[in-house]
């Protein structure tokens, strides 16, 4: 009995985070949001912090869930950045009444993100999904006052629900051929019949809705202007990271007989996506929908890591999202602090930024650099691991499309960066307050995007334990 | 293995610089904050001098032929079993000589910016700028992984584009910097393609081992030869790719677009940058793969020959016809690194064959004193008549006697007059072109004369022609901290020649003598002497022959009566004809269709940018069907079509 809760131990802490707030909101509703917010950060510190102890490996409920190393640190990276978004809120929060209901539906929504990343059974994988999703609609909703977030919502839920109707079309396909869920069986019994490839189709357009690789992607950037910057940073990292990481897992486990058509059909989205992605980046006016679009750029290229289907393609993958993670949400938390105290969100508002808030400027400049993959910021390295993983098919047709693509990002995220160090503003944005917890993330984010480069230590030990294919 | 474990510090200490004026610079080093990044620096040099002669004179040699000495290595990264990423340091010839280049011009350049940035407000930020391109260029040359110069190769282009565009507030400067890190990114993505093939057959990205499996007959060089695109091996493919990032950073044609406007930045960071360190970059990179190229892909060195030798020429021609002081520099560093990558490709591998090669090292050596020396004296100048156009210049002699003495050394050299160092290593490079390839001779042969027309040019148009409209005012040549490394810039341009250079560096590494022709080196002196004549005509006293002919036909005619024949037909030949009709032309091309070229394929995208908008509609309904056909047309292609 103790194995399988301390098997369990992410979800667990995460419920009982839950239900904590649950309770405290029934109990003491008079709260200070202050009081509320270091609480719930402590907690998610606490819960970050408990992901590094007593991890065990093992499958769980007749083998719908299981877990082991790799998947425990996956975890982790999404607790981690769960812990940062939040920190980077709190600024924004504050002003808000509904801080227990934001936090209950946000610790949902990665609760569901855990069981699907641990799921060993499609069905598993689809609840794990669901959960993850829905709850997110009613955060895009969050601004309430404000038209555009319910739309967000709304087309997140219409576009959401439509890409999950589908998913399970497949998923009922896969099981008519094959009569079973379970992802070892399916890895055997799959054999590539056309109604299988239809399946396949079918469950590669439901991960493509999630990490809005084009042609699936038209829902993003409505989603990601309308809604709260929180949420967007939220739906930008957290989200697609846990995607990407299960994506890579039953790509390289229950599709493993296909590897052959699936690697074209990465190979195809890779491409279009980078290059729509960064086709539309450069024409975005508002900083939420242009970082919107550079991440679908940026899914382009874990794309391509993936289609290497190797143990250094899964470490690749993992390393880069570990490393998206920090450049996105350098480059979001800077984005949140203005839009909490200023309420501007457009390019053209962060003109002259550096003269009045230099050390934003910086963070923003270095978080952008790692997107843009300069050295020797890490996303330098998690590119190259990236294209060198994808390399190792010989593909070099795919490599060069993709360091064109690097290029033509190069161009449009230095833009960002002229804008805010040389062009003049007649009304300049005022000194912002950073207060101690967006600080702390920042500052996290900085250490991240600067060190990760460098120990290699980090790479070598996902390597360790990431599975040869 | 051990004793050169000191040669970690060379590339260290300007890093340490860099982390401490970056950090505490502004706030609490800002007065001293020169003198931190100019003790570091010397303090490097000193130590690669130590470890240059301690290889050449020491340890370096064994039976008879220079080895490669792998100082420090560490694996850095275990990427996948069998490819290791690691960060080390190697020693061989090229690399020892680089880095007394690197780490003296830099330590020049940290002097004399004490006085030319005096007073700026963010002088500390300069010097730890400063700091961080010296640490990634000796990184760069150091590197014993092919990755590890590709990192430093990138961080190198950072940091000159953190130091091009130093002055942010100036548009130009940030275009400028834009271009020139946009441009040579581009060129990188042809470097990391080549990389990645590269190391694909050979399953190292260690150069030792890269160099060993792609000259030698070996499984890796024969799967390599035999995969190929579109009719030409992957090797050749890699190699070309990996040239192109050459050709990038070091200016080449067609990828040279940036090195003009990269001008816009601090003249002493020109003199570091576009002189003697990053430019030559791509020439240090072909002749560390030298072997490779030679032995197994002959093909991808006549690229680089014949890349380099039409750079020469072009950046020379394009020369004559620029105003601003430092556009000419840059263009005759061009011309010159064109002189570097031709020698490469009509070298041979062994012994003397190997000429080529020693003397493509040879002239990037003396290039790195006179070219800093010029570009530190056009700096004066600026300093002194705050423009950089020639008109504003003239007579500029008598104000400033040590610049003036220096840039006529430094001119001199560049226009192959014996003894200067320049003549030495050109006439190197003619003589290994002449025994290869009489083509390209008389292609650099050319490219020699006018190289030495439009540095006389430039030096009677600053320094003689009209009198200068500097009063009584002016604040002189600037301190000492500048001058100094005038002088001593000026000594190595005096005795760098005089080095019996293929005693150290040859391509197979065996040293051997080489005989100095008197009688072939009199044409190319003549060549040079008469380009010079023709500038003094033209340009030692303030007149008007040179507009005149330059004029209209009926201007010609009128001249024609009044000048002396011979004079006229000098100024048809080189007005007339090599300004307007290949000059001009050349460097319309240049500013047009080149420049033109790059612009067409950013409008291209912001075009396609703009029609596929309309696909983002906001209507969800379209987004769901958009979603569905997407799905249909991957069934239709992936079952139907392709299965």
């Amino acid at each position: 009995m103790n194995e399988a809760l301390l098997l369990m131990k992410p979800e667990l802490i995460v419920t009982v985070i839950i239900f904590i707030l649950l309770i405290l909101h029934v109990a003491r509703e008079n709260s200070s949001p202050a009081y509320l917010l270091n609480l719930i950060n402590g907690l998610l510190f606490i819960n970050f912090l408990c992901g590094f102890f007593f991890n065990r490996e093992g499958t769980l409920f007749g083998d719908m869930y299981v877990t082991n190393g790799l998947i425990v640190l996956e975890k982790n990276i999404l607790n981690l950045g769960m812990l940062l978004i939040s920190l980077q809120a709190t600024d924004w929060l504050k002003k808000k009444d509904f801080i227990v209901e934001f936090y209950v539906l946000l610790l949902t929504t990665l609760l569901g993100m855990f069981f699907m990343l641990s799921s060993n059974n499609l069905l598993m994988f689809y609840l794990g999904l669901e959960l993850s999703s829905i709850p997110l609609a009613a955060l895009a909703n969050f601004e309430l006052e404000k038209r555009k977030s319910s739309e967000a919502a709304m087309k997140f839920i219409m576009s959401s629900a439509f890409s999950s109707g589908l998913l399970l079309f497949g998923i009922s396909m896969l099981y008519g051929t094959t009569g079973t869920l379970n992802f070892a069986q399916l890895a055997m019994l799959i054999d590539g019949n056309p109604l299988q490839l239809f399946s396949f189709i079918l469950l590669l357009a439901g991960f493509g809705f999630k990490i809005s690789a084009v042609p699936f992607h038209l829902w993003t950037a409505d989603v990601y202007e309308g809604s709260p910057v929180a949420v967007t940073s939220y739906l930008s990292v957290i989200s697609k990271g846990a995607i990407l990481f299960v994506m890579a897992s039953v790509l390289f486990t229950v599709f493993k007989p296909l590897v052959e058509t699936w690697y074209n059909m990465l190979y195809l989205l890779a491409v279009l996506t980078m290059i729509i992605g960064n086709l539309f980046a450069i024409r975005q006016q508002n900083l939420k929908r242009f970082l919107a679009f550079s991440s679908i750029a940026q899914v382009g290229f874990i794309l391509i890591g993936m289609s290497g289907s190797s143990q250094e393609a899964t470490a690749s993958v993992i390393y880069f999202v570990l490393i998206y993670v920090f450049s996105n949400l350098g480059a979001f938390g800077v984005i949140a602090l203005v839009s909490a105290q200023t309420g501007k969100e457009e390019i053209d508002d962060y003109k002259g930024f550096y003269l009045s808030n230099p050390m934003l400027a910086l963070v923003m400049t270095l978080s952008l650099f790692s997107l843009a993959g300069i050295p020797p910021t890490a996303g330098f390295f998690g590119k190259f691991f990236l294209l060198m993983a994808g390399a190792g098919k010989g593909n070099f047709v795919l490599i060069t499309i993709a360091a064109l693509n690097m290029v033509i990002s190069l161009y449009y995220y230095l833009r960002i960066v002229k804008v805010m160090f040389m062009e003049k503003n007649e009304t300049p944005m005022e000194k912002l307050q950073i207060s101690l917890f967006p600080r702390i993330s920042l500052l996290t984010c900085m250490a991240g995007i600067i060190l990760i480069g460098f120990t290699t230590l980090l790479y070598d030990y996902i390597f360790s334990l990431s599975t040869s294919f | 293995m051990n004793e050169y474990s000191y040669t970690a510090l060379i590339p260290l200490l300007p890093l340490a610089s860099f982390l401490l004026l970056g950090l505490f610079g502004r706030k609490y080093l800002s007065s001293v904050s020169g003198w931190l990044g100019t003790g570091s620096m010397l303090v490097s040099s000193i130590l690669s001098l130590i470890a240059a002669w301690q290889y050449f004179f020491t340890d370096g040699m064994v039976n008879g032929a220079y080895q490669k000495i792998i100082a420090i290595q560490y694996t850095w990264l275990q990427f996948s079993p069998n490819v290791s990423i690691d960060m080390g340091i190697l020693l061989d010839p090229i690399s020892a000589m680089m880095l007394m280049v690197v780490t003296f011009v830099s330590l020049m350049v940290h002097v004399y910016s004490l006085g030319y940035m005096k007073g700026e407000e963010r002088y500390a930020t300069y010097y730890a700028f400063l700091s961080l391109f010296t640490f990634s260029m000796l990184g760069l040359v150091l590197s014993s992984n092919i990755f590890q110069i590709y990192i430093f190769w990138e961080l190198v282009g950072v940091s000159s584009y953190l130091l091009i565009g130093f002055y942010f507030d100036r548009p130009a400067a940030v275009a400028a910097s834009k271009k020139a890190f946009i441009v040579t990114r581009f060129a990188d993505l042809g470097f990391l393609i080549g990389i990645l093939i590269l190391s694909f057959y050979t399953e190292t990205l260690d150069f030792n081992l890269l160099i060993e499996r792609l000259s030698t007959p070996t499984p890796q060089l024969t799967g390599i030869i035999t995969a190929s695109f579109m009719g030409i091996s992957a090797l050749t493919w890699g190699l070309v790719l990996v040239f192109i990032g050459g050709a990038g950073k070091s200016a080449m044609f067609p990828l040279h677009i940036w090195l003009p406007d990269a001008m816009e930045g601090p003249t002493p960071v020109s003199a570091l940058i576009h002189a003697a360190t990053m430019v030559v970059a791509g020439v240090f990179l072909v002749a560390r793969l030298f072997p490779v190229f030679i032995l197994s892909a002959p093909a991808a060195l006549e690229v680089v020959m014949y890349t380099g030798v039409f750079s020469a020429l072009l950046a020379a021609i394009i020369a004559c016809t620029q105003t601003d002081i430092k556009r000419v520099l840059a263009y005759s560093t061009m011309s010159q690194i064109g002189y570097m990558m031709f020698a490469l490709g009509v070298s041979g591998y062994y012994a003397e064959s190997g000429a080529g090669y020693m003397a493509s090292m040879f002239h990037l050596f003396t290039h790195a004193f006179y070219k800093s020396l010029l570009f530190l004296g056009a700096g004066a100048v600026i300093h002194l008549v705050h423009s950089n156009e020639m008109k504003d210049m003239g007579g500029l002699r008598k104000f400033m006697p040590i610049t003036h003495l220096t840039f006529l050394i430094a001119c001199l050299a560049i226009s192959g007059i014996p003894p200067f160092a320049g003549f030495f290593s050109k006439e190197a490079i003619l003589h290994a072109a002449h025994v290869n390839n009489s083509f390209i001779y008389w292609l650099a042969l050319i490219t020699s004369g006018i190289t030495a027309f439009y540095m006389f040019r430039l030096y009677f148009s600053i320094f003689w022609n009209k009198a200068s409209k500097i009063h009584d005012n002016h604040h002189g040549e600037g301190t000492w901290s500048m001058k100094i490394p005038l002088l001593l810039l000026a000594i190595g341009t005096l005795l760098a020649g005089f080095i019996p250079f293929s005693s150290f560096v040859t391509a197979d590494g065996i040293p051997y003598h080489s005989v100095f022709n008197i009688g072939f080196s009199v044409l190319p002196v003549l060549f040079g002497l008469s380009g010079i004549t023709i500038a003094w005509l033209l340009y030692q006293k303030q007149n008007e022959r040179a507009e005149k002919i330059s004029g209209s036909l009926g201007g010609l005619y009128h001249a024609a009566y009044r000048k002396f024949y011979i004079d006229e037909v000098y100024l048809f030949f080189t007005k007339k004809i090599v300004f307007n009709l290949i000059g001009k032309p050349a460097a319309w091309f240049d500013r047009n269709i080149v420049d033109g070229f790059m612009n067409l394929l950013a409008v291209i995208t912001q075009e396609i940018s703009a029609l596929i908008k309309e696909l983002q509609s906001g209507k969800v309904q379209g987004y769901a069907i958009y979603f569905f056909s997407a799905i249909c047309a991957l069934t239709i292609l992936f079952i139907y079509i392709l299965n």
